[in-house]
């Protein structure tokens, strides 16, 4: 949990928004440092978790959390944190062996043209499922996170299938039981120059930019690398309200430390003041 | 010992131990038997040497156990081969087993190429002290001689002391002698000898690339490098070599076509091969023609499903050969993408003007600067030629300030 950013979005762990549905995008950078932020500051919050870690291994989720001062390993024994390993499950399918193991979430590897249905059943029926379990300890509302949504893209779905599967996700997460969705998804191109060329990853967050309410978008620095800075994240709130929709934006230069990250207003980094 | 329950005795008693697991607790010994790795300063990750010392540098101390390296190759693949050639001649030399995949050339040819090590405090390992294999039947009557707290240390130990230091050093105008080279335990995945299988396998998968997923995934179930598998004390690394992966001859249209037809092939191998390191003791380096994909788009995904990735540029055949900017140097080296494994922060390079160099004897990797302008005459009319190439220029005038050669 990242306490600067925190006081950014006006979120602690005690506060934050039911509902609402963030996008973490990047181009030509890396935001997957933020998906650590969301994950402890809901498990903080005492939120139930649902983590797709579809790129990284679970040691690799629990090793940063742990410096964030989070156990995953604990939170996964209370229950409070369901986590689907994607690189684990997928293997029982990407080679496959006399007897059919493997979780149904991974079905879209053996045939990606049939879509994201049963990732999405996978969601839905252990989210919904969870309220009816008894004697266990009473956790707030559901939080689903992934990371990240453009791998799925690398394996095959096509991208009508995922923005399907975030939408469906939305509905049952954010607006039936008023929890929370943070998506992942990665970007390669220019942006600039292939408008017209309508290619994969530049659809996919054209798309998640629509739905979303809270936007959270990195990039590296347009003046070039830097050691100091890593780069800018701009973040923009989508809120609708009685008298239409409003968006407000504002732009962060960040660094990543070993325990965090900090964000200042583009041109105060410490290393130039 | 135990009786004393003096004021003083007891405390002391207490520290002792404990200041003993506070000190012990970074070295992770079950870790550090394996011989050529080292764990990460920054993160305690099991790191192994990509055999280039300046490669090393540049990754931030090696090649995490786990992970996979991405080399783009240059446009006729010379130095990315000879990167790949001195990433296994580094398994060789540590005594790592080996798995060589090819589409193109048989891998005995490549493992024939492997540079000779530069061993000047190393004992080579002759023949006839190969102790794996041959004296087995002489372990029973040596147990009895050896005390018994040593007798589940690996017998190999002794013999590899020596070369198990991290990192060596090659002569690439000479190839590595035989007998070492067949010491080293060795897999080969020859893609020609692999008939193809009418098998229902998945769709966006070729043949080709699952048949190489499958054997690698026997290989290391069977040798054990299977992370759940049970701890037995001859823990070692799997060093998986994959050449020119992605191009026709492993049946991938990914660099003949614009809109290629198995687009998704590749990258979900990639997927298969994390899925497969991440719960072993191995670590890959593979090499694509990207220079053959057209689609950014696409090698962006490719990238960003390896964990290191780096791109090698040669000045072979482009104007830049003749170029007096260059005249030091055989290609430009860029760095794609750093891990971020098991860590938020990783470790940026300093600077990102790098280009490497093929010495007589050596690969190495340097921080790109200017030639000294040693005579006046000479040096006006490079400066006309290098007003031309002001944006390289620029880019380099502002690193020139605290130069640093990468290599030590």
């Amino acid at each position: 949990m990242f306490t600067e950013l925190n006081s950014i979005l006006n979120t602690t762990p005690d506060t934050f928004t039911q509902g609402e549905f963030v996008l973490l995008s990047d181009r030509q950078s890396d935001a997957s440092f933020l998906i650590h932020h969301f994950l402890s500051l809901y498990l903080r919050a005492r939120c139930k978790v649902w983590f797709l870690g579809l790129v990284q291994s679970f040691n690799h989720y629990s090793a940063i959390n742990q410096r964030l001062g989070v156990s995953l390993t604990q939170a996964k024994e209370k229950g409070q944190l369901v986590f689907l390993e994607g690189l684990n499950e997928s293997l029982s399918v990407l080679i496959p062996q006399k007897a059919e193991t493997g979780s149904p979430a991974m079905d879209f590897l053996r045939d990606p043209a049939v879509g994201l249905k049963s990732l999405y059943e996978f969601v839905r029926s252990s989210v919904t499922g969870s309220g009816a379990a008894d004697g266990a300890e009473e956790w707030g509302p559901p939080v689903l996170l992934v990371d990240d949504l453009s791998v799925l893209l690398s394996l095959g779905v096509s991208v009508g299938a995922v923005l399907d599967f975030s939408h469906y996700c939305r509905a049952t997460v954010c607006s039936e039981l008023q929890g929370n969705v943070v998506m992942l998804a990665r970007c390669d191109g220019d942006g600039e120059e292939d408008e017209e060329d309508d290619e994969g990853s530049e659809r996919l967050l054209k798309g998640l930019t629509h739905q979303c309410s809270l936007l959270l978008h990195v990039q590296g620095l347009p003046t070039g690398y830097c050691r100091d800075i890593h780069g800018q994240v701009e973040v923009c709130w989508r809120r609708r309200q009685a008298d239409g929709q409003y968006t407000q934006k504002k732009l962060f230069q960040y660094k990543v430390h070993d325990k965090g990250a900090s964000f200042f207003a583009p041109g105060t980094s410490s290393a130039v003041l | 010992m135990a009786a004393p329950v003096s004021s003083v005795g007891k405390p002391s008693a207490q520290r002792l131990p404990f200041n003993n697991t506070s000190f012990q607790k970074k070295t992770r010994s079950k870790l550090i038997s394996i011989p050529g790795t080292r764990p990460s300063v920054q993160n305690g990750q099991l790191l192994v040497s990509t055999g280039v010392t300046s490669l090393d540098y540049l990754l931030g101390g090696g090649l995490a156990v786990g992970t996979v390296l991405l080399i783009e190759d240059d446009r006729y693949d010379s130095y990315s081969r000879m990167i790949l050639k001195y990433f296994l001649a580094e398994g060789v030399v540590c005594r790592h087993e080996l798995f060589v995949a090819a589409a193109q050339d048989n891998p005995d040819d490549i493992l024939q190429e492997l540079p000779a090590p530069i061993l000047d405090d190393v004992a080579i390992h002759k023949p006839m002290e190969q102790p794996r294999l041959s004296c087995e039947p002489q372990d029973s009557l040596e147990a009895m001689k050896i005390a018994w707290r040593y007798q589940h240390l690996p017998k190999v130990q002794s013999a590899l002391a020596s070369s198990s230091r991290f990192g060596h050093y090659y002569d690439v105008s000479k190839t590595m002698e035989p007998e070492i080279r067949q010491a080293a335990k060795c897999h080969r995945f020859y893609l020609p000898e692999h008939p193809a299988q009418s098998s229902p396998t998945h769709s966006t998968m070729l043949e080709s690339y699952s048949a190489l997923l499958k054997s690698l995934q026997e290989v290391i179930n069977r040798e054990g490098f299977d992370v759940a598998a049970p701890m037995s004390n001859s823990r070692n690394i799997l060093r998986i070599g994959l050449h020119s992966l992605g191009s026709a001859l492993w049946g991938d249209d990914l660099c003949c076509h614009d809109n290629p037809r198995n687009g998704h092939a590749l990258t979900t191998f990639l997927y298969g091969l994390r899925a497969l390191l991440r719960s072993s003791l191995s670590v890959a380096v593979l090499t694509v023609p990207s220079h053959l994909i057209q689609d950014r788009a696409l090698m962006g995904s490719i990238t960003r499903l390896c964990d290191n990735a780096i791109a090698l540029e040669s000045f072979k055949g482009s104007e830049r050969e003749t170029n007096p900017l260059y005249k030091d140097y055989h290609g430009l080296l860029h760095v794609r993408q750093v891990p971020h494994l098991n860590c938020l922060a990783s470790k940026l390079p300093d600077h990102k003007d790098l280009a490497f160099k093929l010495k007589r004897k050596q690969f190495s990797i340097e921080r790109l600067h200017l030639p000294p302008d040693l005579s006046e005459t000479v040096s006006r009319v490079s400066r006309g030629e290098l007003a031309g190439a002001s944006t390289v220029a620029s880019a380099c005038g502002s690193g020139t300030s605290g130069n640093k050669h990468l290599d030590f």
